[in-house]
């Protein structure tokens, strides 16, 4: 287990490392931060002067330190457009995200576990095609859709459900609704093949053999041992679920980090994007970290074996 | 994880319920029934780009043309509808159907060629990964992990933020966002081909490395690669549409399904249908794809991994 540990921890160093690059790539190799700071008219004088106040002139390794010790500080500079700390703006924001991405888990393990499991225990039958329909078009569905569509129906015409923002739990419904149905498909496929493959096992036979009622056999056997497939994906499925809730944000107006990423976008605020993205990018990495964990513990042969 | 095919089976190693062999006529008959869904998905694409590529003949207006005396018209059969615009027109009156018509090009170009960029920087990353022993592998691996723990739309968010919304830049950020799937399954099938006899008696013959791997370990790849390629696409034209729908990607008055699905967001109150056609086109696009490429899979071999 140590060893394991050890090997996962230096992983974990290198894709933060590499994704602090990244990130100061984005705004120092890619875009020149004196253009986008000055004003047009600008002279070549005043250009020189900000070149050096920036410590542009410095080599690239220089610049990069300096960011790289400042960002582990949670020091990514102030917000061009507000003059605020970047990071304080940002660990604002972070809450709302969280909340919305559990939501969502929750949401698309609520729609997943129980058609996942009736799939597989009635397989080829009408039941599970139609789940296999759902899958298929959930994969396919452009979530940004979905939501506008579900705002137009129980928002505008219903009147059921509030269109945007946050604050009570019917807030919640739509968000984590549209986010569930983005994983969703995945999970399902997973919990079906998953629960296929066990109900196969030999322990399956022995637990029916003893005179186990079948429910007592999905329950206690089949599907525990089904789970650990399932936590590993969606672990590492993480940043494509944080990818959904940026998606999701923007269509429900949710005061997230995404939100603010976009506007942050829209203003040219590189400073908060900059902070956005690294922040974002440590949670997916940790969360990563915990999974690789928690699933090593559970089977011994994942640790040896990788 | 486990292949799952179109029709929802799962193949399983060593563990079978299955069905005892059929004869060969019914297999391939069985076999010609489970490709009916992608049959149908390939009739329903070659509609969707003919329409695209015959566009200015097809579409009954200018996608660009106003028509002030029927702003914010709604389809023909509801009340107020008129027959000119079978599909009603936006806020400054244009017609939609055109529009929509219009509007498949930008995501079909973006798409392909992104796909196709991708596609090669992946495969030749893949190739080189796995021919070429631990080290290169090492470093070319973990670039890809950092990549793939990365939620997708924030890189493409945050490139874009620098190098400013354009179809060009839509179609690089898309690509280079995209190539790490690839390498991870190309370079585990490279890895297990590299060990087999026939590379070894190519070694034993005196081949160069670059014949090695373009004639005899590439040739296998092409239907792991042609599958994968087929499904990415469809991720593809779903985040160029997210990006459109943010303002970030093709801009107004240009038409593309995301951008309009974007304006349409405004005025969903009262016009439904300007938010609701192209994101049911962008979804149906999408459908197509996916069950052209499941469909693709099945045919080429049932027991891919993918």
């Amino acid at each position: 287990m140590r060893r394991y540990l050890a090997r996962q921890l230096v992983q974990l160093v290198v894709v933060i490392v590499g994704i602090s690059m990244l990130a100061f790539a984005i705004l120092h190799v890619i875009g020149d931060p004196v253009l986008l700071l000055l004003p047009q008219n600008a002279g070549k004088a005043e250009y020189e002067r900000y070149h050096k106040l920036l410590g542009l002139d410095k080599p690239i390794y220089v610049q990069y330190w300096k960011f790289a010790s400042r960002a582990i500080q949670g020091d990514f500079g102030k917000s061009w457009y507000t003059d605020t700390p970047a990071f304080r703006l940002v660990l604002q924001r972070m809450a709302p995200t969280i909340y919305l991405t559990l939501a969502g888990l929750v949401m698309a393990l609520l729609i997943a576990l129980p058609l996942g499991i009736v799939a597989a225990l009635k397989r080829h039958s009408f039941v599970d095609n139609l789940c296999t329909m759902i899958a298929v078009a959930g994969q396919a569905m452009p979530i940004f859709w979905l939501g506008i569509m579900l705002i137009i129906i129980f928002a505008v015409r219903l009147k059921a459900l509030p269109a945007s923002g946050y604050g009570t739990w019917q807030h919640f419904l739509m968000p984590a609704f549209t986010l569930g149905a983005f994983l969703a498909p995945l999970t399902m496929r997973l919990v079906r093949s998953g629960v296929i493959e066990i109900m196969n096992m030999e322990y399956i036979k022995t637990a029916r053999a003893k005179g186990l009622g079948e429910w007592m056999v999905v329950v206690k056997h089949a599907f525990r041992n089904a789970c650990i497939p399932v936590i590993t994906v969606l672990g590492l499925q993480f940043g494509q679920l944080l990818g959904g809730a940026i998606i999701t944000e923007t269509v429900f107006a949710w005061p997230g980090v995404a939100t603010l990423t976009v506007e942050s976008i829209r203003n040219q605020d590189f400073p908060v994007v900059q902070c956005a993205v690294v922040l974002l990018a440590l949670i997916i990495v940790s969360v990563n970290f915990l999974v690789d964990m928690i699933v090593g513990l559970i089977d011994p042969r994942i640790r040896v074996g990788a | 994880m486990k292949a799952v095919g179109a029709g929802g089976e799962v193949a399983i190693k060593g563990v079978g319920d299955f069905s005892p062999e059929p004869t060969a006529a019914r297999a391939s008959l069985r076999r010609l029934w489970r490709l009916k869904w992608g049959m149908a998905a390939a009739a329903l694409m070659l509609l969707i780009v003919a329409s695209a590529v015959l566009a200015p003949w097809l579409a009954p207006y200018d996608p660009l043309a106003v028509d002030i005396q029927h702003r914010l018209a709604p389809p023909v059969w509801m009340d107020g509808g008129t027959p000119k615009h079978l599909l009603g027109t936006d806020q400054v009156g244009r017609d939609l159907l055109a529009r929509m018509i219009y509007g498949g090009r930008v995501s079909l170009i973006v798409g392909v060629t992104a796909v196709l960029i991708s596609a090669t920087i992946g495969v030749l990353t893949g190739l080189t990964a796995g021919y070429f022993g631990p080290r290169v592998d090492w470093l070319i691996m973990a670039l890809v992990n950092v990549m793939l723990s990365f939620p997708f739309v924030l890189l493409a968010l945050a490139v874009i933020a620098v190098l400013g919304p354009s179809l060009l830049n839509m179609i690089i950020v898309l690509a280079v966002a995209d190539w790490p799937l690839y390498v991870r399954v190309i370079r585990a099938e490279t890895l297990a081909m590299r060990e087999r006899d026939f590379v070894t008696a190519g070694r034993a013959l005196g081949m160069s490395h670059a014949r090695i791997v373009f004639r005899q370990i590439f040739p296998n790849l092409v239907s792991v690669i042609v599958v994968i390629a087929t499904l990415q696409v469809a991720r593809v034209i779903i985040l160029e549409s997210f990006l459109s729908f943010l303002g970030l990607g093709v801009q107004p008055p240009t038409p593309a399904w995301g951008n309009m699905l974007g304006e349409g967001r405004v005025y969903m109150l009262n016009s439904w249908w300007i938010a609701a056609f192209p994101g049911l086109a962008i979804f149906v696009t999408t459908l197509a794809i996916n069950l052209m490429g499941n469909a693709l899979r099945d045919w080429l071999d049932p027991h891919m991994k993918l």
